[in-house]
């Protein structure tokens, strides 16, 4: 029988270190697609996943399966991949701060906010439609974005999501909302296209 | 009667279970009552279509795959942290390693430089009961002056609830 993740765990806490080998194989792909999302930068997300599982085998000694191992593990990604984005706007608004002061007030840099509200020439130059959905995904503020993600792909359930965002199920559950209902707004040209094209009536 | 609720006090229910009732994941009376409400508000109900494109949509991504050097630079990384355990995992503390490096660079500076410490003309070295006497001192040092300096040293390990998962700055968002 396949060994659990928290059993793999306590096994590298026992000095099996092989048995790291195996978590790594099943949730490298995971973490790498949930970073890359997250800070839209394959190499940095790479980076931090590696720094994922270099965590995780660091505290293998004093591992406790308190909770689940995935929970533990995406807490950790979650949390490098928020202070990764926000020391990366920070910097982003320093550049900009400092090239708004060589350009002076009637020539302002293009602001990133422009891409929340997208329009439909904005979509017909985007190349194709998971591009468009990646940039919907990008422009979420990074909370719900995280919240998405981890509901969408990692098949984690609500309360595992929950601690790894360090909030209460409902009010993970209104975040979700409202990160779809953004996304929903920010598709819109998408999916009324698709709506007429596909011209089914909605069913229950 | 098919009659559509403005959006009203049921309308603002939907935000805690819409979601759940469509990842399927609703208790069977969240359902019903997900479903009654859908059934009479066509604002809800093209909202729950669209978030079902949009799940949709989400699962047509395409999958990111890890670099093929992925594993090799991860067990470096393991391999280099692993290595610069081992050469101080034998002192216990890291307040003592501290210690220790000052112990050695102390020693590494008397030996390259005598003549700092040569205010007699008379002695061509220092004593050895003086260097001896330097490194016996060494833990007043530590205790009474690098620790107040370096106490970061100290919060290397800890718990993987705490330390491990890198706490997130102090800064709010959605
Ligand atoms: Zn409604």
């Amino acid at each position: 029988m396949a060994r659990s993740d928290v059993q793999l765990m306590l096994d590298v806490k026992a000095g099996d270190e092989q048995s790291i080998e195996l978590l790594l194989r099943k949730y490298r792909t995971p973490l790498v697609n949930f970073l890359c999302r997250m800070v839209r930068d394959s190499a940095v997300a790479e980076d931090l996943a590696q720094e994922v599982f270099l965590r995780v085998y660091l505290a293998r000694k004093e591992y406790a399966p308190s909770a689940k191992f995935t929970t533990w593990m995406f807490r950790i990604a979650t949390n490098l991949a928020l202070n990764s984005v926000r020391d990366n706007r920070n910097r982003q608004m320093e550049i900009s701060m400092d090239r708004a002061v060589d350009i002076g007030d009637d020539e302002r840099p293009a602001m990133e906010v422009q891409d929340l509200t997208p329009t439909v020439e904005q979509y017909l130059i985007a190349r194709s439609r998971s591009e468009m959905i990646l940039r919907a995904i990008d422009a979420l503020p990074e909370k719900q974005r995280a919240a998405v993600l981890l509901h969408k792909y990692q098949e984690l359930d609500y309360d595992e999501i929950a601690r790894i965002l360090d909030c209460s199920e409902s009010a993970l559950k209104s975040l979700l909302f409202r990160a779809y209902e953004t996304l929903r707004t920010a598709l819109a040209p998408l999916l009324n296209a698709e709506k007429v094209s596909s011209n089914a009536p909605w069913r229950m | 009667m098919g009659h559509t609720e403005r959006f009203g006090k049921n309308c603002a229910e939907m935000e805690d279970k819409l979601v759940q009732y469509l990842d399927g994941r609703a208790k069977p009376a969240e359902r019903r009552a997900v479903e009654d409400h859908l059934a009479v508000c066509s604002g809800c109900r093209n909202r729950a279509e669209d978030f079902r494109a949009i799940f949709g949509a989400l699962d047509d991504l395409p999958a990111v795959s890890p670099s093929p050097s992925f594993d090799a630079s991860l067990r470096a990384r393991v391999a280099a942290e692993a290595d610069r355990r081992t050469l101080w995992g034998w002192i216990p503390s890291p307040r003592l390693a501290f210690a220790v490096a000052a112990l050695v660079a102390m020693s590494v500076w008397l030996a390259s430089t005598p003549r700092i410490v040569n205010y007699d003309s008379a002695t061509t070295r220092v004593p050895a009961e003086a260097e001896f006497s330097m490194i016996r001192d060494l833990p007043v040092l530590e205790n009474y002056e690098v620790i107040s300096k370096f106490d970061a040293l100290s919060e290397l390990p800890a718990s993987p609830d705490d330390t491990a998962a890198g706490e997130v700055k102090n800064e709010t968002s959605e």
